[in-house]
């Protein structure tokens, strides 16, 4: 490798790793926070059978997993300001992002939430508990500890999703890589070069998972 | 105490449940017994609404309702004073021991807490559990985790505890412990609605006994009589089975 190659890879790792922690980051964490309570939502309104609003929802993740991402981002940004709505490009990504992102979680916590066992739902009202209280108290955090792996998965391909935003003009890791590639003619080389940090992104989230699965595997799992 | 007139229950056009009628005083141990199928859990369930039975009446606690048009806050009412014993235990998985038994009152009753845990940990030690308040369920034995279900069910202090099978799913050197907190129950006066595959037990434990069979009570009186002396040729047969075994 020359010298140059070397020095270009050295200067451009901090330049792009920089927009990751300042943009891909936090558009990941906005989006994948908003996306899991909306997916929360979509999921119960099924789960409870609530007429009208399980239509709703039904039609909304058919939709919104019918369509390309990139598409739905188009349409937001390049397509809204025609209606008059006119967005900035992060906060028109983090709405695409956690749109898209709820409809996969849904379904994800709704199968969740099928697989808790029934007899948990009837224990909780024998002991004169209330739907709701059921479900925030014993039903839901079980669901939880099931799609948690599943939902981790959405999670890290979320953080490599969000390079799509560079169509839109949002300065994320990958947007900045196409800038430095513009000016130095070394595209193998700086390709590769962010395709390691998302991979890095990515090992990092896999350990997180790894230790909370651990944890979460049974209840009180330290004992025994 | 509580009364049930003509209790109707069917699942897909199938009459499971053809007229039940049965009375429980205050203090009764009542053993259900009859031959799988009989609709002994159906009955059970409808008694607490986990199923909705089609028809029938029912006197509790001196109120009276109507089991297919009975309101939901009327069946909170009913609950907050009865309890289930299940089969295969059904303890909050994600709950401790104590924590099982303290959701219902802290939650449901808005009890204070420590006035809560103090009585958890009071049932917890009355099953012989004082040194597994902080388990999961995934940490007992079946035996273990039906025992804490009964002090989940003790502990709110319910006018009749209603028993599935409590040792059903349990390992036969493990149903000892579980009977052994049932008649310390009955022993203290608790109303218990008992079904049982342990004809042994209905004979030793209750006070009085209901033969069940294809949705129907084939006969019914007190457990002395039912098994000394039967009246309907049919229970002479169900009890002479089990002799046998
Ligand atoms: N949810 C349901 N849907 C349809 N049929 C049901 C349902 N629950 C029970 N049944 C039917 O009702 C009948 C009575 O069932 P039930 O479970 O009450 O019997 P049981 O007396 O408790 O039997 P066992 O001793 O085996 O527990 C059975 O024929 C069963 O198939
Ligand atoms: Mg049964």
């Amino acid at each position: 490798m020359s010298e140059r190659l070397i020095g270009i890879l050295a200067d451009s790792f901090f330049k792009i790793l920089i927009p990751g922690l300042t943009v891909t980051i936090p558009l990941t964490v906005l989006s994948f926070s908003i996306a899991m309570v909306l997916a929360v939502i979509l999921a119960l309104v099924q789960f409870a059978n609530v007429r009208g609003l399980r239509e709703l929802a039904r039609f909304y993740i058919w939709v919104i997993r019918g369509t390309p991402l990139l598409v739905q981002l188009f349409v937001i940004f390049y397509g809204m300001p025609s209606l008059g709505i006119v967005l900035p490009a992060f906060p028109a990504a983090v709405i695409v992002f956690s749109i898209n992102e709820a409809a996969y979680c849904a379904e994800v916590l709704r199968a969740a939430l099928e697989a808790v066992p029934k007899g948990q739902m009837e224990a909780g009202s024998c002991v004169g508990m209330s739907y709701l209280q059921i479900m925030r108290r014993i039903v839901l955090p079980q669901a939880f500890r099931i799609a948690f792996p599943s939902l981790f998965n959405c999670l890290i391909s979320m953080v490599k999703d969000t390079s799509l935003a560079a169509n839109i003009t949002v300065t994320e890791m990958f947007m900045a890589t196409q800038r430095i590639v513009a000016r130095t003619y070394e595209p193998l080389a700086l390709y590769l070069e962010v395709g390691f940090i998302y991979l890095m992104f990515s090992t990092i989230l896999t350990w997180v998972q790894r230790a909370g699965e651990k944890r979460l595997a049974t209840y009180g799992g330290k004992r025994r | 105490m509580l009364t049930v007139k003509n209790l109707r229950k069917e699942f897909h056009g199938t009459q499971i449940l053809k007229g039940i009628s049965l009375e429980v005083e205050k203090g009764d141990v009542v053993a259900i017994l009859g031959p799988s199928g009989a609709g002994k859990t159906t009955l059970l369930r409808c008694l607490n609404f986990l199923e909705r039975a089609d028809g029938g009446e029912m006197d509790f606690d001196g109120q009276h309702f109507q089991l297919d048009r009975i309101s939901r806050k009327e069946i909170a009412g009913i609950r907050k004073k009865t309890a289930f014993v299940f089969q295969d235990f059904n303890l909050f998985s994600n709950k401790t021991a104590l924590e099982n038994v303290t959701e219902g009152l802290i939650i449901a009753r808005k009890m204070p807490k420590a006035q809560a845990m103090e009585i958890g940990t009071r049932a917890l030690a009355k099953v012989g559990l004082s040194d597994r308040l902080d388990y999961y369920p995934d940490q007992l034995s079946g035996g273990q985790q039906q025992r804490v279900a009964i002090a989940r069910a003790v502990a709110t202090d319910p006018e009749i505890i209603y028993f599935d099978e409590p040792t059903s799913a349990l390992d036969p050197e493990l149903t000892g412990e579980v009977l052994e907190a049932i008649r310390e129950l009955a022993a203290e006066g608790r109303t218990m609605l008992v079904v049982t595959h342990e004809v042994g037990f209905a004979r030793n434990v209750s006070t009085r006994t209901i033969l069940m069979e294809q949705g129907q009570i084939v006969e019914e009186g007190s457990t002395k009589q039912l098994f000394e002396n039967p009246r309907e040729e049919r229970t002479r047969e169900f009890l002479n089975h089990f002799n046998k075994e």
